[in-house]
């Protein structure tokens, strides 16, 4: 098929691809001639960074994956047979081990980046869609990988979870078996996590990153301003406010790669345990399914939802307390789904929304953090009683949100982009 | 800039200030792996005194000669006992494991993460937390970890140590002050009574040593790390400084 962005000044060799790939025009599409707008700020840098860090987990992952033994009686030696005998297995390990917390943090900043601008609104709802997918997909993929060290808060937190099934009414109990696969975590259910950790959930990610780019190139990028730079074109059909992805956001992009990894490369090689919040202290011990720890606390990236499903410590008609916990915390997860249908506001940035939302997403912002610390600690009357609150600003800042972006006051929005 | 440092905080705060409470006071022990002389003697104590119980599964004689820059003759010489046990082999013993849970109630656990499990104060306060308590089988007990089944192995170099009544001016952890002499009161001092081979200081000192080993062997690769960690972020930052200034190049006709 005949190609319209050819040059015709091509060598030979790229000639020769093109008739029979797209190499070019791939470039091209998503490169060198995808007009981004210009002004991108700081939240922006947190995409490639994501995309920085899937690549460092599958390459890790890949290496680890070498000399790692997916057995209850080998996993825990491996993982300190790498450590200590394979060539720079140590390395590889806390670069993957730093690596899953440092995608969380990227992926939640760029999360916030989205909801702080509209980036989730028509068009880019199935961008935003997607992206929700890729984040279920992660947190599946970092829950089954941290079962296969084997450690015991590996053992405990994984029991723990895989019990909130059984909180199903009727088929809960049932169904958290065959997840398990046994009647309590065992090799079984080692065995099969590390299946879906190195095969099948690496493989969803990364068909769902490559949909959340077709869909994002196909609408265009969002922007600090929240406005559309395709309105505003020059002769020739580029958007005034547009730039080439590449060169320019690519180099800058490599500029916030490197301030990245220099904190990145700080934790791995003088902090790896992460304070005891990427490798957890209990996970020097082999799990040991007699032995429970005193304390069980999830890794911190779900702790937000770990607290809202402690919050819930009431039963209501007849539903158990733990079953209702199951179920705000998979709200809590799904209602992301729906945002981009809850916001009713003409404006997409914050930039130009009303005092309403801004203090109803900083509320948000604020209780989701104060959700992430509370998951972490051993449960009180008092921080029950705040995760509660925090739990109801996590709900109404989504619920209220039909009513509060339909009634506030909106700035007008500048027919170009700003600063 | 003020929504940058936002961001920021926004991403270091779940890292504040959580640690699972703990009411017994711990005394600080900060790992020096760079006192070659500390660790080696802490190798020597923890051959003689304590892998006759509890292993180190995890660490090879000749990675810590190599480590703790001991030369192989003498480690074979005066580290390694068993004939059938090698320079190259991990640090196991012979005791087995049924044999132990007969005796001990449970088996000695393998030290080889012990540092990293539980901390290094947890370790240094433990071995020299032990007193001496008539109503247990083992005759001590400890302060750290209350009713452990573990003998105070090191007794013959501390000595006997007895909790005893104690009051100083300057704060005992734990303890209240007494309104009448204003000062701290507390009658969980620990105190030697019957002295060993070292004095207190010495024993300390030794204790010291142990641990820090303990720390070593827990994560050999921390010496490679700290040895590689300076140049791979020199070499980020000059990389940084490189891609900023090709950004600003490139970016100059943005307006």
């Amino acid at each position: 098929m005949a190609n319209p962005n050819k040059d015709k000044a091509e060598s030979g060799l790229m000639r020769w691809v093109d008739d029979r790939f797209p190499a070019t025009q791939m470039w091209n599409d998503h490169l060198a001639k995808y007009y981004a707008p210009k002004n991108f700020n700081f939240w922006y840098f947190f995409g490639s960074l994501a995309l920085l860090m899937l690549v460092n987990q599958i390459l890790t992952g890949v290496w680890l994956t070498m000399s790692f033994t997916p057995s209850a009686e080998e996993a825990f030696n491996s993982v300190e047979y790498i450590m200590r005998d394979v060539e720079w297995g140590w390395l590889i390990r806390y670069m993957h081990t730093t690596g899953a917390s440092g995608f969380f943090i990227v992926v939640y900043l760029h999360m916030f980046r989205g909801m702080l601008y509209g980036s989730y609104k028509a068009p880019r709802e199935l961008v935003w869609i997607f992206g929700m997918a890729i984040y279920l997909a992660l947190m599946a993929e970092a829950f089954m990988g941290y079962l296969l060290p084997w450690g015991q808060m590996s053992y405990w937190g994984a029991q723990v979870i895989i019990s909130l099934f059984s909180a199903i009414p009727s088929i809960g109990p049932d169904l958290a078996q065959w997840v398990r696969g046994d009647f309590l975590i065992s090799g079984i259910t080692l065995n099969r996590f590390f299946a879906l950790h190195v095969v099948a959930l690496p493989i969803v990610i990364l068909a769902l990153v490559v949909l959340h780019i077709i869909a994002l190139h196909e609408v265009g990028s969002n922007n600090p301003d929240g406005i559309d730079i395709k309105k505003k074109k020059d002769e020739t059909g580029k958007p005034l406010d547009g730039i080439p992805f590449h060169p320019y956001y690519t180099i800058k992009d490599i500029v916030g790669v490197a301030v990245f990894l220099f904190v990145f490369c700080v934790v791995i090689f003088y902090f790896p345990e992460g304070g005891g919040y990427f490798i957890e202290k209990p996970n020097f011990e082999p799990a040991n399914s007699m032995k429970t720890p005193d304390h069980i606390a999830p890794v911190w990236y779900f702790t937000p939802f770990y607290a809202i499903l402690r919050a819930i410590t009431f039963s209501v008609f007849g539903l158990e307390a733990k079953f209702l916990g199951v179920v705000f915390m998979g709200a809590a997860i799904a209602v992301l789904f729906v945002l981009p249908w809850l916001d009713r506001s003409p404006v997409n940035s914050m930039r130009y929304k009303g005092w309403m939302s801004k203090v109803m997403l900083l509320l948000f912002a604020i209780s989701f953090v104060i959700l992430g610390v509370l998951g972490v600690l051993p449960v009180s009357a008092g921080r029950t009683l705040l995760a509660q609150v925090c739990t109801v600003i996590y709900f109404a800042f989504f619920v209220l949100m039909p009513i509060y972006t339909r009634l506030e006051k909106t700035k007008p929005v500048p027919e170009r982009v700003t600063g | 800039m003020k929504k940058q440092l936002f961001a920021l905080l926004f991403a270091l705060v779940p890292m504040v200030g959580f640690a699972a409470g703990d009411s017994v006071h711990l005394q600080s022990m900060k790992p020096d792996l760079y006192d070659k002389a500390s660790l080696q003697n802490g190798m020597k104590l923890y051959v003689n005194y304590c892998m006759g119980c509890h292993s180190l599964d995890y660490q090879r004689f000749s990675r810590a000669a190599e480590d703790l820059d001991m030369p192989q003759n003498l480690v074979e010489e005066n580290l390694i006992f068993a004939e059938s046990v090698g320079y190259n082999d991990q640090m196991q013993n012979a005791m087995d494991k049924g044999d132990a849970e007969g005796w001990f109630g449970a088996p000695p656990p393998d030290l080889s993460l012990e540092a990293r499990l539980r901390g290094t104060d947890w370790v240094y306060s433990y071995l020299l937390g032990f007193y001496r308590d008539p109503s247990r089988p083992t005759g001590v007990n400890n302060t750290v970890f209350p009713l452990v089944a573990m003998p105070n192995v090191l007794e013959e170099l501390q000595g006997v140590q007895e909790k005893v009544c104690a009051s100083s001016s300057k704060p005992i952890p734990g303890a209240e002050i007494d309104p009448l002499t204003g000062k701290y009161q507390s009658c969980d001092t620990l105190q030697v009574t019957s002295p060993g081979q070292m004095d207190p200081e010495a024993f300390e000192s030794a204790v010291y040593d142990l641990t820090n080993f303990l720390a070593y062997a827990a994560e050999p690769s921390k010496l490679k790390a700290q040895a590689l960690g300076p140049k791979v972020l020199i070499f980020i930052f000059i990389f940084g400084v490189i891609a900023y200034l090709l950004k600003r190049e490139y970016w100059r006709d943005i307006h």
